[in-house]
């Protein structure tokens, strides 16, 4: 995909502020001196059998490109692919509830939405949000000396083979879907102080596809402290089971010529920081004197798994070191 | 004992639930699988690590892999 997209005509204009060229979340383009126009789209097939919260998960999911960028969501549009001849009525009607539960959740509006008839079920939105042109957090802003934080625990793509498999209890699901459904919302306090430097969400890439992202992006080392990186501990068993799904190992061999990881990690972990990730955390950069106080504001958000999981060490090409 | 499973063609996470399933049955002694993805090779070594047995040999084959085990 990305050679494809490289062979479209580059476009250059004094407003767009983030544009297709620098794998970032959502576009950026400037309105004013005071406000700019964050725009992002995603929607996929089910991952929970639950309509309603698979409707609120690819809501949450899709929002969270406007909260990686450090805007706030103001509209959203539905996004369906659904054949009613598969889909019953009611289960349709809990999918967009949960959808636009999560849009007002995040203090948006649903304006509208387009459908069309396709065999399998997809599902997500269109965002339009806001940032103020100075204060957009895009991957490239990572500065050496920058401590790293991710705001949740690693693993929902290894539950969902499990849950394929029917091996994760009821409880262990539970815990994976509240996880995916959970906003990504960075409290206004962090943001206008300032101290973020850079941000990206975790998603199908897994913690180490973005986290490369970023290294590239912002053209330095980032050190990863594998036992401080939170991870679910059922995701632990079922990967040590052999319940990895395809991507993450994909996400593993895409990463491993900028890898250098030392010997002491152990393999389920790795295993887990390549997990394919569905409306994962975000990970930051931030200013290291503040990242106590990030921490503790997010857990104070309900993300009770946010941690200091390494810091950014070096300029360089853009490298991600692996510590036990 | 020895068995052979064969899960060439079935889809994550499949194999390795196969897999999973023959090495308690057998409880010990030799195991053979056979898959046909990179994804499911690997997971069905971790399977196999997870549960106690040894990697025997691995032999890739016109796209697809023999997996040996044992436990003695």
């Amino acid at each position: 995909m990305e050679e494809i997209l490289a062979a479209l005509p580059r476009q250059q204009h004094p407003d767009l502020l983030v544009g297709m060229e620098t794998a970032d979340d959502a576009g950026v383009y400037r309105l004013s001196s005071e406000i700019a126009l964050i725009q992002t789209v995603d929607f996929f097939t089910p991952i929970v059998n639950d309509p309603y919260l698979f409707g609120q998960i690819a809501a949450a999911n899709a929002l969270s490109d406007v909260y990686a960028m450090g805007g706030r969501p103001l509209t959203a549009m539905n996004i369906l692919c659904v054949s009613l001849k598969m889909v019953a009525k009611e289960d349709l009607a809990a999918i967009l509830r949960g959808g636009i539960d999560k849009i007002h959740e995040a203090g948006a509006l649903l304006v509208g939405g387009h459908s069309v008839e396709d065999q399998e079920l997809k599902y997500g939105l269109s965002v339009t949000g806001i940032v103020h042109p100075d204060r957009i957090l895009t991957n490239a802003g990572a500065q050496v000396g920058d401590s790293l934080i991710l705001t949740k625990p690693l693993g929902t793509g290894v539950l969902a083979t499990a849950s394929k498999g029917r091996l994760a209890s009821p409880a262990v699901e539970q815990q994976a879907a509240d996880l995916m459904r959970t906003l990504n919302r960075i409290p206004d306090d962090v943001l206008a102080s300032g101290t973020i430097h850079a941000a990206t969400d975790i998603t199908g890439f897994g913690f180490l596809g973005h986290a490369l992202e970023m290294a590239k992006g912002s053209q330095v080392v980032l050190t990863v402290f594998a036992s401080q990186v939170p991870v679910l501990a059922a995701a632990l068993e079922f990967a040590a089971m052999g319940l990895i799904p395809a991507g993450s190992f994909a996400n593993r061999r895409f990463c491993e010529h900028h890898l250098q990881v030392s010997s002491g990690v152990k393999p389920l972990l790795l295993d887990l920081l390549s997990d394919t990730q569905t409306n994962g955390g975000l990970l930051l950069a931030v200013a290291p004197a503040a990242a106590p106080h990030i921490v503790r504001r997010f857990q104070e958000e309900g993300l009770a798994a946010t941690a200091i999981v390494g810091a950014v060490t070096a300029p360089g090409p853009g490298v991600i070191r692996v510590e036990p | 004992m020895s068995e052979t499973v064969d899960a060439r063609g079935l889809s994550c996470p499949q194999p390795v639930l196969l897999a999973l399933a023959a090495m308690k049955k057998l409880d010990k002694g030799e195991l053979t699988v056979l898959v046909d993805t990179d994804t499911s090779k690997e997971n069905v070594l971790r399977a196999a690590a997870s549960q106690g047995w040894q990697e025997a040999g691995v032999e890739e084959k016109a796209g697809s892999y023999q997996i040996r085990l044992s436990k003695g």
